[in-house]
């Protein structure tokens, strides 16, 4: 960027710190359920560490160790762990305005693109606290996935028989968290209920995984029928701090 | 697919996308109607996630069990503002106290 920008005073970096850290840390707890519902699915210890770093997008994460939980097959799992992710392209889009990241510095800015990093980001009034933003809260959210991804995992296989702790009630919980943000227009509503119903006709007439694809059809239709309520799709919250992972 | 696949692919495609964004002309994929699929898309596949993983037993038929009980008490707890973590830690409770007790 060829603009100057004036530098961040003390008391502004400071805030913008605390938010990347608080954002990290609420985060980064997420990863402890995540660990441990991963080694139930029957993911070891390394593929459950590869989902958390090279993945790094905790939607995207549950439903493959979900999906294959269930019994479905790998390509639905890939189809629908990427469909998930498909949202972090247009974080990027917007990022890489905001940024302007070039080099190896990209590629690291493209993997820290989750819901999170880009909420924080976006969220300054600043260009300079903007970047700050988003590569503080990227960087935090990654460690401490990372590292609670570990600890969730160790915890989960010291547990052994998943049901009789009642982990397989806990994937559909995680799910409920992750979607209940995401809730707040009437239109997000109406998809969720279509969806879930979709989803249940579709399942016994068809191998595990399909049924979530089906119903993503819904999303695609929502989307492109002029929608109700423009502004309020909520692609971004502006209080990151309640969000869960992405 | 043998599950490194499973998890490598993910991976890879899940890199591809965040840096697509990256590289792309800003044009290209700006339009109203996207926006509104990107935003969508998470909304109905957790959906269909929780439905399916809440009411499908093997094979995919509708069942009612210990789980449905647990998402029950995990939706009441976002209700009354629960953090993550402890959403999921009492779905998990509720269903394994109902299955010590015989139930579900």
């Amino acid at each position: 960027m060829p603009i100057h920008e004036p530098a961040l005073g003390d008391q502004r970096r400071k805030e913008v710190w605390r938010q990347c850290l608080s954002v990290g840390v609420a985060t980064g707890a997420y990863a402890i359920s995540f660990g441990a519902l991963s080694v139930a699915a029957g993911l070891n210890l390394w593929q459950t560490i590869a989902l958390s770093t090279l993945l790094f997008s905790g939607a995207s994460q549950f439903a493959v160790v979900g999906i294959v939980a269930a019994g479905g097959s790998g390509a639905a799992a890939v189809a629908t762990s990427t469909l998930l992710g498909l949202r972090n392209g247009l974080y990027g889009l917007q990022m890489s305005r905001l940024l302007g990241v070039s080099g190896l510095r990209r590629v690291a800015a493209a993997q820290l693109t989750i819901d999170e990093s880009t909420a924080v980001g976006v969220a300054q009034p600043e260009r300079s606290a903007q970047r700050l933003g988003f590569w503080g809260t990227g960087l935090a959210v990654f460690v401490l996935w990372n590292l609670l991804t570990i600890l969730g995992a160790v915890v989960g296989n010291a547990l052994g028989d998943p049901k009789r702790f009642g982990l397989d009630a806990a994937a559909p919980a995680a799910f409920c968290g992750l979607l209940w943000p995401r809730l707040r227009s009437g239109d997000a509503r109406a998809v969720a209920a279509v969806s879930a119903v979709i989803a249940l006709v579709v399942a016994p007439h068809s191998p595990a995984g399909i049924p979530v694809l089906v119903a993503a059809l819904a999303a695609i239709v929502a989307g492109l029928l002029p929608t109700r309520e423009p502004d309020d799709i909520g692609t971004l919250s502006t209080s990151p701090d309640e969000e869960p992972p992405g | 697919m043998t599950l490194w696949t499973t998890v490598l692919l993910a991976s890879g495609l899940a890199f591809a996308l965040k840096f697509l964004g990256y590289v792309v002309p800003h044009q290209l994929l700006d339009g109203p109607a996207l926006s509104r699929v990107t935003a969508m898309l998470p909304v109905a596949l957790l959906s269909a996630l929780v439905a399916v993983q809440t009411f499908t037993g093997s094979g995919g038929g509708l069942t009612l069990d210990a789980r449905a009980a647990g998402v029950a008490v995990a939706v009441t707890a976002l209700l009354l503002r629960a953090p993550f973590l402890v959403v999921v830690i009492l779905a998990a409770a509720t269903a394994a106290t109902l299955r010590a007790l015989g139930w579900g």
